[in-house]
C-alpha cells in the first residue's frame, strides 16, 4: 500500500491522503503504530541517544546551579548570551505547530489535518525547551518564583508590570497552557479510539481513563466542535502575541540595532519560517520510519516547503529593511550597527546568516526540490541553523558595541553552553519519541473526515 | 409481563448517510430524546437530532472577560495600590503598559473556560454509560454510525420503535440494557 513516493504527471498536484483508504483502515495504520507491542529497533536507538544527551544537559544545568551564571560565556556588557538565543529560537519553533492546527484550521486548509498532531506536540515540546532558559538564566531558579510571578510572598515584593520581562512570562506560559489544552482536546477522540481497539485490559483501561468515557455522541460533538473552533480562534491572536511580546524584550530598550518598530512582525515570520523547518525535520524521518507516505504525502511537503518559502521572503526583505532604516536615519550610532553587522568581528556570523536563511533557501522555488524528501530535509537544516544564527546576531551583535566605546567588549560561549543548547535538543527529541510511541502522532478522528465516504450524500 | 428496563433501541449504519436519513425520520415523527454516535464530527447528524446550539461559546466569553477582569485588577492593584514604585516618572496606573497581560490573561482564561465548559456540559468524565452495552459499540469510535432512541423519550414503545427503526433497514438493532 505504502509504496516509495511516485510524483504525479505535470500539473496534478498529489493527494492529501493515498488511496484506497477506509475509516478501519485509517483507524488501524495510527493507532497500530502505539497498540503493536514491537516496538521498533530504531526507536530504542534514537531514545537511547537522546536520553543521553538528555544525561549531558542534567550535567550541565546541576553544576550551573552549583556554581552559577559564571561558567557561562557571559559577561559586561554581553549579559544575554546563549540562553536568550535559545530561548528565543525554541519559542519560534512552537509556532508553527499553532499556525497548522489554529490558524489552517481556521482557513480550511484541510490538508493540515495529517501533520497538525505531531506539530502541536512539537510546540508543546519546543516552548518546554524554551521555558527551561528563563528559568535557568536566572542562576538560582530557587528564587525566580518571586521574580517571575505575581505571588503573595512573605516579602512584600511584586513583579514590574510595566516591564516586557514581565509580559513575556504571561505570554509564555499561557501560550503553553493554551497549546496543551488545544493539544489534549484534540487526544480525547482518539484516545477513545484506542479504548475500544486496544486488545489487552490494561491498555483499554489506561486509555479508556485518558477517554474520560467519550461514547462520540452528536450532541458532545456539537460542542466539541465549538470549543474546537473558539480554541483556534483564540490561539491565533495568541500565537502572534506571543513573539510580539518577545520581541518588546529587545524593541522597548534603547540598544542599537533592538530599538526597531517593526521587530514583532519581523521576529513572528522567523519564528513561523523556522518552525515549518522543524516541522519538515520531524515528519520527514517520521512519514520514512512508520512508512506514512500514505498520510503524510508529498503535498504535505510541498505545502511546507512553500510557507517556508513564502516566510523567508518576509524574513529577508526585514532584514534588508533593518539595515535600510540604520542607513536611512543616519544616526550615528545606527550607522555603526550597520558597519559592525557587515565588517564586525562577529560578521561571518551575520554573513552566514544572509546565506542559510536567504541565499539556499532560494532552492525551494524549484518544484523539484519542495517534492524530493531529503533536500527539503537538508533545506530545513539550514534554516534552522540560520535561524539560530540571526538570534546570535541579533542578541550579541547589539550588545557588544552599544553608545560608548570604552564599554564594547567580546563574547566568546563556554562548553557549558554548548551542552546546555545541545542538551535540549536531546530532550526535545526524547519527549516526541516518547510521544509517538504512547499517543496516536496523526489525528484519527481528523483523518477520517478526509475521506470520500465522510461526506452525508444527499 | 413486565420487560427488562432498557435504556433504548439502538439502530447501527453502515454510512452516514443512512444514518442521517433515519435521524431526520426519527425526529421529524416527533422522538426527541435520541442520540447519533458517529466516529467523527457530523454536522448533519447533530441537526438532524435537534442539537443546534450549545453554551459553550457564552462560557468562554465568560471565562475571558474573568481572565481579563482579573488580569487588569492584578495589575493595577499590585502597581498602583500594593506596591507603587515610581519608574522614571511614570503614573503608578499606566494602562497602556498593562494591555499585554491583560490580553494573555483574557486568552488563558477563555481558553480554559472553552475546554473544562465543553467537558462538563458533556457531562465528562464519565466511567460508565449504557450505551456502551451495545454490542457492536465498540465500532462507535471506528467506522460504524448509530441512533439510539431512548425509553425515556414520551413517543418511545419498544415494539413500535422497533418497527419504525426497522423500516430504515438498519444492519441490527439491538436493545440496549440499563
Amino acid at each position: 500500500m505504502d509504496g516509495p513516493d511516485k510524483l504525479p504527471p505535470k500539473g496534478i498536484r498529489p493527494p492529501i491522503i493515498g488511496p484506497g483508504q477506509t475509516f478501519g483502515t485509517v483507524t488501524d495504520r495510527i493507532a497500530g503504530i502505539v497498540l503493536t507491542k514491537h516496538t521498533p529497533i530504531f526507536w530504542f536507538i534514537v531514545v537511547a541517544i537522546a536520553a543521553s544527551i538528555f544525561g549531558m544537559l542534567n550535567t550541565a544545568v546541576a553544576y550551573l546551579f552549583a556554581r552559577g551564571t559564571g561558567i557561562w560565556g557571559i559577561n559586561i556588557p554581553v549579559g544575554w548570551g546563549f540562553a536568550i538565543v535559545n530561548f528565543v529560537w525554541w519559542i519560534g519553533i512552537g509556532h508553527a505547530g499553532t499556525l497548522i492546527s489554529a490558524i489552517l484550521l481556521l482557513f480550511k486548509q484541510t490538508w493540515r489535518t495529517s501533520i497538525n498532531r505531531f506539530a502541536e506536540a512539537m510546540t508543546i515540546f519546543a516552548v518546554m525547551q524554551a521555558g527551561l532558559f528563563p528559568l535557568i538564566h536566572t542562576g538560582r531558579p530557587w528564587l525566580a518564583a518571586y521574580w517571575l510571578f505575581p505571588y503573595p510572598n512573605s516579602m512584600g515584593v511584586w513583579p514590574q508590570f510595566r516591564s516586557p520581562l514581565i509580559w513575556d512570562v504571561f505570554a509564555v506560559s499561557t501560550y503553553f497552557t493554551v497549546s496543551f489544552l488545544f493539544w489534549a482536546i484534540g487526544l480525547i477522540p482518539d484516545f477513545a479510539s484506542m479504548r475500544d481497539s486496544a486488545k489487552t485490559l490494561v491498555v483499554r483501561r489506561i486509555y479508556g481513563m485518558l477517554a474520560m468515557g467519550w461514547r462520540g455522541s452528536a450532541r458532545h460533538w456539537n460542542r466539541y466542535e465549538t470549543a474546537y473552533m473558539l480554541l483556534a480562534g483564540l490561539a491565533t491572536p495568541l500565537v502572534l502575541s506571543v513573539h510580539s511580546v518577545v520581541s518588546f524584550d529587545f524593541a522597548v530598550s534603547v540598544v542599537p540595532g533592538w530599538h526597531t518598530t517593526f521587530f514583532p512582525p519581523y521576529f513572528v515570520a522567523g519564528a513561523i519560517y523556522s518552525g515549518f523547518a522543524m516541522v519538515l525535520i520531524l515528519a520527514i524521518p517520521f512519514r520514512y520510519l512508520y512508512g506514512m507516505q500514505d498520510f503524510i504525502t508529498l503535498r504535505h511537503l510541498q505545502n511546507c516547503g512553500k510557507l517556508m518559502l513564502a516566510t523567508g521572503m518576509i524574513v529577508a526583505y526585514a532584514y534588508m529593511l533593518e539595515m535600510f532604516i540604520g542607513w536611512y536615519s543616519n544616526d550615528k550610532y545606527e550607522l555603526a550597527m550597520v558597519s559592525n553587522r557587515l565588517h564586525g568581528p562577529y560578521s561571518h556570523f551575520y554573513w552566514m546568516l544572509v546565506a542559510c536563511n536567504i541565499v539556499i533557501p532560494q532552492v525551494l522555488w524549484f518544484n523539484k526540490v519542495r517534492s524530493t524528501p531529503w533536500m527539503l530535509f537538508c533545506v530545513a537544516l539550514v534554516v534552522n541553523s540560520g535561524m539560530w544564527l540571526e538570534r546570535f546576531v541579533i542578541v550579541v551583535m547589539s550588545l557588544q558595541r552599544d553608545y560608548l566605546p570604552s564599554s564594547w567588549g567580546m563574547y566568546w560561549f563556554t562548553k557549558w553552553d554548548v551542552m546546555i543548547f545541545v542538551g535540549t535538543m536531546g530532550f526535545f527529541t526524547m519527549l516526541f519519541f516518547i510521544f509517538i510511541r504512547l499517543m496516536p502522532a496523526i489525528s484519527i478522528f481528523e483523518m477520517r473526515t478526509l475521506l470520500p465516504q465522510a461526506k452525508v450524500k444527499e | 409481563m413486565i420487560a427488562e428496563p432498557v435504556y433504548g433501541l439502538m439502530a447501527e449504519f453502515e454510512n452516514p448517510t443512512d444514518l442521517v436519513h433515519a435521524a431526520k425520520a426519527a425526529y421529524a415523527a416527533g422522538y426527541r430524546k435520541m442520540d447519533a454516535y458517529t466516529p467523527y464530527p457530523l454536522e448533519e447528524a447533530s441537526e438532524a437530532i435537534g442539537a443546534h446550539h450549545n453554551r459553550v461559546s457564552l462560557i468562554v466569553l465568560i471565562g475571558a472577560m474573568l481572565g481579563m477582569i482579573g488580569g487588569y485588577s492584578l495589575e493595577y492593584w499590585v502597581s498602583a495600590v500594593n506596591y507603587p514604585i515610581n519608574v522614571g516618572g511614570k503614573p503608578f496606573h499606566s494602562w497602556p503598559a498593562f494591555i499585554p497581560v491583560t490580553f494573555e490573561c483574557a486568552v488563558l482564561g477563555a481558553g480554559l473556560a472553552a475546554v473544562f465548559g465543553m467537558l462538563a456540559l458533556n457531562g465528562l468524565p464519565q466511567p460508565y454509560h449504557p450505551v456502551f452495552n451495545a454490542p457492536n459499540f465498540v465500532r462507535a469510535s471506528r467506522d460504524r454510525f448509530f441512533l439510539c432512541i431512548e425509553s425515556q423519550d414520551p413517543k418511545f414503545s419498544l415494539a413500535e420503535t422497533k418497527r419504525f427503526l426497522d423500516g430504515f433497514h438498519p444492519d441490527e438493532i439491538t436493545e440496549v440494557p440499563y
